[in-house]
């Protein structure tokens, strides 16, 4: 690609004028400003965790830079992402916050995507968790009933099959329990309010959601929890998710239905699905080519900044009880995040054409 | 209940917290000034100082600056004819004729007196409701909120513009660019021709700023002269004081319909000026005046954007879902400080929310005073050469439309749309019809395919459905009850009567062709996702083509039809200065925005405004100061052009 080698070159040339960044034992940043791009506009999850972290950052790199965020919004974050991709400078001067609408495409093999997840190195990875819960109007009152679901319709309001969604559709076709889609949602919020009015019955929500917004409805017994996504641990085993460990993880449950663990292509795909959306969400990565002295400086800065007493005092529910993956840990779940087998790939692209009227 | 309440308001009140407020008013005065900048840009720039503040100072800052946009928007509404920023378009179609006959006073003080009473009835209304919201937010399902898009669409009957039938066009028309992107049920991308810009489908304020602001600048370039003939101020602050309390009721209902709409997330507050404004032409004696300098048609608009903010933060507050863009930053603002919204603001946080309320009353008082003492000096702009304000509201114009997605294209877009608004203002088809069907659009199909997927065609029989389909109802008989008298919102109808029919001719059989070309254009989607194009390609076809029939009997034959401002010009039209702009987007593309910026300013002022080299550069030095500024603090890099595809240069160039 000459593009890619051009802009290698004018990273080199950067590097050259600027000789101290290469300082070759330490990279120091004084003085610098580095800019953290987020392929979204100003508001929502992504700017809302860039922003968080910037200080922390800024914080634990030497020589203490300004790290401010640059939102580069449109075309679901692919346009942010194809940017990023073809124009990022090789030379710590700019870090990426992608989100699950920007590795979902990714991973499905979504045309307009340019850019590719193997050329970035994760330098953190902050996980969320999901719940998908339903409405007890359906007959049920306890999680252990989900059983007793099979053969009745859910409605799940949805904000479409290729986004975040994605997961639970997948989820409940492992499950075979029989779900109809409503799709057109403008957020989850709508989403949790058609629920809430009875319009719909079936819904997910990622954490901060689910605490603030669904736990009234769960304590009032108008909703009852199914499942959550889980998190993968060090070896790539799904674990209860630490914000709702009462809740079973979506294997669990299957487990109980069918007796069996689940496997195959289908499972492959959600794994690989629910991962991006959840536990993987959001990574902050560097080009790969950039200068080994200048990754290995911010990745030190992000493992401090995770330790932060101020960080873990005023994460909230921003970063919430997740343990923030660093160093090889982040390598691993961005991984996990970020690849599919072809085999899998090809089985939910037909499984969204054939049941979603979805064109790649 | 009441200690919580003063508590609230004792918390606000120190120095420090006061100042954040006076804060968020100034920059929310200066940015609703500039026409096109609303509280999307107003509060991007506030957001990155929110980290680390404490929360009462942070949401005293964000909700002055909130609370203030309306109110300031109407400065460049009334005063230039171009709308402040979305809240305030249907203020122009009044605002702007009062000040050209002197009586720009009289229409600013009836604005900021009847938005400071909208602001606190905005304000009573949350504290009100923030208890009781809950339940009456949850009335309002997919099936409710469909029925209040066709609400907000049944407003084109009194805004068509003396045609009924160039109306319905002109709404179909704003449908149809509506549905650019992604369709809501079923995906697909429409009418995108497989672009990632346009996958998004095109942004509001590009539309708002292209269909209004643009045909405004080039027409005021024309005479050359300053914008108000005579001192455009008058001495009529107190007659507008005295006009706003003569229509308390007006004031009153405007104000509830802004707030019920705000509160109401999925509408949005974009087209609340335009209902307002319609609601204020219905229940007219005489409609006679409106669109000439009518009063009522300042006051209506501006009691109900302001009440809008009250009724917005409602669903912000009690569920999380933001009603509009601006809310949406105000909400991650709250997050960052700490705060989650959900139904505990109602409740355990309910300190909270009545600090947002108090801002939100004193930061309307203080943004009236401010907006009153500053107006004389800011309605001196009016006297001063129009070419000499012109590449100054370009720059801001093409500065607030590439906030949209800070690309190249919303700069194409902008200036594409403002080709179109300038033939719908020339040929008399309503533009503010046009912007309703544009922001209704996506909710009308959304919601329709939604109700019917949730409940069947019953939903029609659900209660509060019902009720909203007698007020569409209503409005409809409302409005079509004066379509003789009907309100000209493009202009005075009797100076258009061309004699030639040929150019209102070949702009009619372009609308037909369009219209025929999305009928195709949806066809190749799925049903779902082809059902809405095929039936507004249907509707405003034959609706054009009524136009077409009778525009060709001949000019006396065509009636109302017959509408050419055009018709008795003696100049060569606007087109010179869309030259000019074209020039300029031409220069971005080649050179990046910041470089064609300064070389634009410096030609135009030496070519068209004929300054002296001094006067020249000093404006430009200032422009382009000024833009920097503004860009530096949000962080922008500006859009590049074939230049920066070949050289990695340095900020603001690059």
């Amino acid at each position: 690609m000459p593009i890619l080698s051009r802009r290698a070159l004018l990273g080199a040339a950067a590097i050259g004028a600027t000789a101290p960044l290469t300082a070759q034992a330490q990279a120091n940043f004084a003085g610098r400003t580095i800019e953290f791009v987020i392929p979204f506009a100003e508001a929502g999850g992504s700017d809302v965790w860039a922003r968080f972290l910037s200080p922390f950052l800024a914080r634990h790199l030497p020589g203490q830079p300004t790290v401010i965020v640059r939102n580069v919004p449109g075309g679901g974050s692919i346009i942010g992402a194809n940017d990023f991709a073809q124009r990022a400078r090789p030379d710590g001067s700019a870090i990426f916050g992608p989100s699950a609408s920007t590795h979902l495409p990714f991973l499905l093999g979504d045309r307009r995507v340019r850019y590719d997840y193997a050329k970035w190195t994760p330098l953190i990875v902050s996980p969320t968790g999901g719940v998908l819960y339903v409405s007890s109007r359906l007959g049920i009152s306890r999680t252990d009933q989900v059983a007793e679901l099979r053969g009745k319709e859910l409605v799940f309001p949805s904000q479409g099959a290729t986004g975040l969604d994605i997961v639970a559709i997948l989820a409940l076709h492992l499950l075979g329990l029989n779900a109809r889609y409503v799709f057109g949602m403008r957020g989850r919020g709508d989403a949790r309010l058609a629920v809430e009015r009875g319009d719909a019955n079936a819904d997910h929500q990622t954490t901060p959601a689910w605490n603030t917004q669904v736990m009234p409805m769960v304590r009032a017994g108008a909703a009852v929890p199914l499942f959550s996504y889980g998190v993968p641990d060090a070896q790539g085993n799904v674990q209860r998710d630490p914000s709702f460990p009462e809740i079973p993880t979506f294997e669990e449950v299957y487990r109980t239905l069918h007796g069996r663990a689940p496997d195959g292509l289908p499972y492959q795909a959600y794994r690989a699905c629910s991962v991006a959306a959840f536990a993987g969400q959001k990574p902050a990565v560097i080009p790969s080519d950039t200068p080994a002295p200048i990754i290995a400086a911010f990745r030190k800065a992000f493992e401090d900044a995770v330790k932060d007493p101020e960080l873990i005092a005023r994460r909230g529910d921003i970063l919430g009880d997740y343990p923030q993956a660093v160093g090889a840990e982040a390598d691993a779940l961005y991984r996990t995040a970020t690849t599919i087998s072809p085999e899998a790939r090809e089985w939910v692209r037909n499984f969204l054409t054939q049941n979603h009227n979805v064109r790649f | 209940m009441m200690d919580v309440i003063f508590g609230a308001l004792l918390e606000l009140l120190t120095p420090t917290r006061l100042m954040f407020m006076m804060l968020g008013v100034s920059v929310g005065l200066v940015i609703g000034v500039l026409p096109g900048l609303g509280g999307i840009a107003g509060l991007s720039l506030l957001l990155p100082f929110i980290y680390g503040m404490d929360s009462t100072s942070a949401l005293a800052m964000l909700i002055g600056l909130i609370a203030v946009i309306p109110t300031s928007d109407t400065f460049s509404s009334i005063l230039m004819g171009i709308p402040g920023s979305s809240a305030s378009q249907a203020t122009v179609l009044d605002g702007f004729p009062l000040a050209r006959q002197g009586q720009g006073a009289r229409a600013l003080s009836a604005a900021f007196f009847a938005s400071m009473l909208g602001g606190f009835f905005g304000a009573l209304v949350l504290t009100a409701s923030v208890m009781a919201a809950r339940p009456i937010i949850l009335l309002f399902g997919s099936a409710e909120l469909f029925m209040l898009t066709l609400f907000g669409l049944s407003t084109v009957a009194a805004l068509s513009g003396g045609n009924l039938a160039k109306g319905i066009a002109s709404a179909c028309l704003g449908l149809a660019f509506g549905m650019v992107g992604a369709a809501p049920a079923t995906g697909e991308y429409r009418m995108d021709f497989d672009t990632l810009y346009l996958s998004d489908g095109l942004p509001l304020v590009i539309v708002g700023l292209g269909i209004f602001a643009l045909p405004e600048l080039f027409n005021l370039l024309r005479g050359g002269g300053a914008i108000a003939q005579q001192n455009p101020m008058g001495t009529g602050w107190i007659q507008g004081i005295k006009d706003v309390l003569r229509n308390p009721w007006l004031v009153l209902r405007c104000s509830g319909i802004g707030a019920l709409i705000g509160a109401i997330p999925g509408i949005g507050g974009s087209v609340v000026d335009w209902i307002a404004y319609s609601h204020a032409m219905q229940t007219s004696k005489d409609a006679s005046r409106f669109g000439k300098g009518e009063i009522r048609g300042v006051i209506a608009p501006e009691s109900a954007n302001n009440a809008t903010q009250g009724g917005a933060l409602l669903p912000t507050l009690l569920f999380g879902i933001p009603g509009s863009g601006s809310m949406a930053i105000f909400l991650a603002g709250m997050i960052l400080i700490g705060l989650q919204p959900g139904p505990a603001m109602a409740d355990r946080d309910l300190g909270v929310t009545y600090t947002i309320i108090w801002s939100l009353a004193i930061a309307n008082f203080v943004g009236t005073l401010l907006c009153i003492l500053l107006a004389p000096g800011i309605a001196k702009l009016t006297t001063i050469r129009y070419p000499l304000i012109a590449p100054f509201m370009i720059m801001v114009i093409s500065f607030a439309a590439f906030q949209a997605s800070r690309s190249v294209y919303d700069l194409i877009a902008l200036f594409a749309v403002g080709i179109l608004g300038l033939f719908l203002r020339r040929f008399g088809w309503s533009r503010p019809a046009f912007l309703i069907g544009f922001v209704l659009s996506l909710g009308a199909e959304r919601y329709l395919y939604q109700a019917v997927q949730f409940s069947g065609w019953e939903f029609l029989t659900r209660p509060v459905a019902l009720i909203i389909l007698a007020l569409t109802l209503l409005s409809l008989w409302a409005g079509l009850r004066r379509s003789q008298a009907n309100v000209n919102t493009e202009g005075a109808a009797d100076e258009s009567r061309a004699a030639s029919m040929l150019p209102q001719l070949a702009f009619t059989a372009v609308l037909l062709a369009f219209f025929v070309w999305v009928l195709f254009e949806g066809l190749k989607n799925s049903y779902l996702a082809a059902l809405m194009p095929v039936v507004v390609a249907t509707v405003g076809g034959l609706s054009v083509l009524t136009v077409l029939v009778f525009q060709a009997r001949g000019a006396t034959a065509a009636g109302s039809t017959n509408f050419d401002q055009e018709a008795k010009a003696t100049d060569a039209g606007p087109w010179p200065f869309v030259g000019w702009a074209l020039g300029f987007l031409g220069l971005t593309l080649l050179l990046g925005f910041f470089a064609a910026l300064a070389l634009f300013f410096i030609a135009f002022l030496r070519v068209v405004a004929r300054c002296g080299w001094a006067q020249t550069l000093l404006l430009t030095a200032a422009a382009c100061g000024f833009i920097l500024i503004l860009a530096h603090s949000l962080n922008l890099i500006f859009p590049g052009g074939l230049l920066q595809d070949h050289y990695d240069l340095p900020w603001p160039l690059r």
